[in-house]
């Protein structure tokens, strides 16, 4: 029960200071949907490259790499929050109010989360608004909105354990760094069977290319992959849930 | 002349090495564009089967990309530090001495073009050893290094202006997201004729930074073409003129205050 009222507390403050702030909340809108634009709008003509064979459009392939992306970085912008409290001195304070110290990650990640649920509610209005095709009855779509939900977790939990070691601002490259490199060493652009050289061996072997495949079956009604990209994706929460409760312990005995 | 010669240089060494003494400000412009250049170049590479593609080298079509982004960076970090220097007071002491109006932001701007042109080597040194030739020789790449100076200079001189107005490193900071948009919404990742979009075709070709990515690219893959650099030097030119006026007019009015 303390762990519940903490996690309230913390998840009522962080969401109350991103909903009233437009400089917090815009970026995390408009980005998403500027990515989309510029991926969807400007490339196209890719879906002509021979091999090519995504059945819903271009605008939906891209679409499923923006909805995870999303949720990548809203987890990483949430820890972005989490740093700030630090330097602030908020977050000590609330290291020593807090009766169960667990409840204050618990209580970013859920604000991480219903600030991503906004963030893709938007997305996909847009994406519907702008012709996207949805292969099945749609159901489907559920898929991917699970591998986002539980990515957007696990990236909030790698930027925690990063903002509660370094407790500065100036952390904000390493939380959001890895992040954008194993983003981007995933099929973005074209099928993993087009990707050619070494980026191919890289997305061969990036957890993210099975969420971000096993995306793509969802939207087309193709499920593919689907145990290991649920695998992986939790994989990594699970990983990320050990490291962000070690850097709650750094952070404690920082004092 | 000479005196505001000393004064020029004098700041703009000032300049060089406040951002040699933070990796981050050195670091950033020359790892991240190469970042983006890898994963674009990789992921990127089927697009050339497209019919009517330049090249058969993506990296080659790509790596004009870096030279604008790198000259992004060097907005920001221009804008920040005259930023910081209004912050601190260090402005405002400098309007006590007898220092040129002019000075001030050419010394700025010193800083930042050098840094400009260090970044340009790496891009070009990086791309060499990838395997990239430029189509226009050695002479070409004497002109893609002086288009690297005018790009840096004219966009220096747009960070400098906002930080006048603003006199805040943060803001500064926050108009990044507005030059990116300016950047993916150009022909950065396909050629402007290989755009299938209307409207995403028609903001490209408003967009300035399409005919600058173009001039860089038109160097490395194509030779030399007339229309090409001529629009790049010429946007780069009126863009430069005026962003100076503006920072100079800026300038004049913060020193008022």
């Amino acid at each position: 029960m303390k762990t519940l009222a903490v996690a309230r507390g913390v998840s009522w403050r962080t969401l109350h200071n991103v909903f009233t702030n437009p400089s917090l909340l815009i970026p995390s809108l408009i980005f998403p949907l500027f990515f989309f634009t510029a991926f969807a709008g400007g490339l196209s003509r890719v879906r002509d490259v021979p091999g090519f064979d995504y059945p819903q459009g271009y605008t939906a392939f891209q679409f499923v790499f923006v909805v995870l992306q999303s949720a990548a970085f809203g987890g990483v912008f949430t820890g972005f929050g989490i740093a700030r409290d630090f330097e602030s001195g908020f977050a000590r304070r609330l290291l020593l109010a807090a009766p169960n110290r667990f409840g204050i990650v618990l209580g970013y990640g859920i604000s991480a989360l219903v600030r991503w649920l906004v963030t893709v509610s938007v997305l996909t209005v847009v994406a519907f608004a702008v012709g996207m095709q949805v292969g099945g009855s749609g159901v489907d779509l559920f898929g991917l909105y699970a591998l986002g939900l539980i990515l957007n977790v696990a990236a909030l939990l790698w930027a925690c354990g990063v903002a509660m070691r370094f407790r500065t601002m100036q952390a904000g490259p390493v939380m959001q760094f890895p992040v954008f490199l194993v983003l981007f060493f995933a099929p973005v652009y074209v099928p993993l069977a087009l990707l050619q050289g070494w980026i191919h061996d890289i997305a061969v072997v990036n957890p993210l290319t099975r969420v971000v495949e096993a995306g793509r079956g969802f939207l087309a009604a193709q499920p593919t992959e689907v145990a290991a990209a649920f695998g992986a994706a939790l994989g990594l929460g699970v990983l990320f849930l050990w490291w962000a409760v070690r850097g709650l312990r750094n952070a404690e005995a920082a004092g | 002349m000479k005196q505001f010669a000393d004064q020029v240089f004098v700041l703009a060494r000032r300049s060089v090495v406040r951002t040699l003494r933070q990796p981050a400000s050195v670091i950033s412009p020359l790892v991240f564009p190469m970042l983006l250049l890898a994963v674009n170049s990789g992921g990127l590479k089927a697009e050339t089967r497209l019919p009517g593609f330049p090249t058969t080298s993506f990296v080659a079509f790509a790596l004009a990309v870096p030279f604008i982004q790198g000259a992004l960076f060097a907005t920001m970090n221009a804008g920040t530090d005259l930023a910081r220097d209004i912050q601190t007071g260090f402005l405002s002491r400098l309007s006590l001495t007898p220092m040129r109006r002019l000075a001030v932001l050419g010394g700025q701007l010193g800083g930042v073009v050098t840094l400009g042109l260090l970044q340009a080597l790496v891009y070009v040194g990086v791309g060499l050893i990838i395997g990239v030739r430029l189509a226009s020789g050695a002479a070409g790449l004497v002109v893609l290094l002086l288009f690297a100076v005018c790009v840096a200079f004219a966009f220096g001189a747009m960070g400098t202006f906002a930080a006048l107005r603003t006199g805040s490193g943060e803001a500064v900071q926050g108009l990044f997201p507005a030059f990116f948009v300016f950047l993916f919404i150009s022909s950065m990742n396909i050629p402007r004729n290989l755009m299938e979009i209307t409207w995403f075709r028609d903001a490209a070709t408003a967009n300035p930074v399409s005919y600058l990515l173009e001039c860089v690219r038109s160097l490395i893959i194509t030779g030399w073409d007339t229309e090409a650099l001529a629009l790049g030097f010429g946007i780069t030119f009126g863009l430069g003129v005026v962003a100076l006026a503006a920072s100079s007019w800026a300038l004049k009015v913060r020193m008022a205050r």
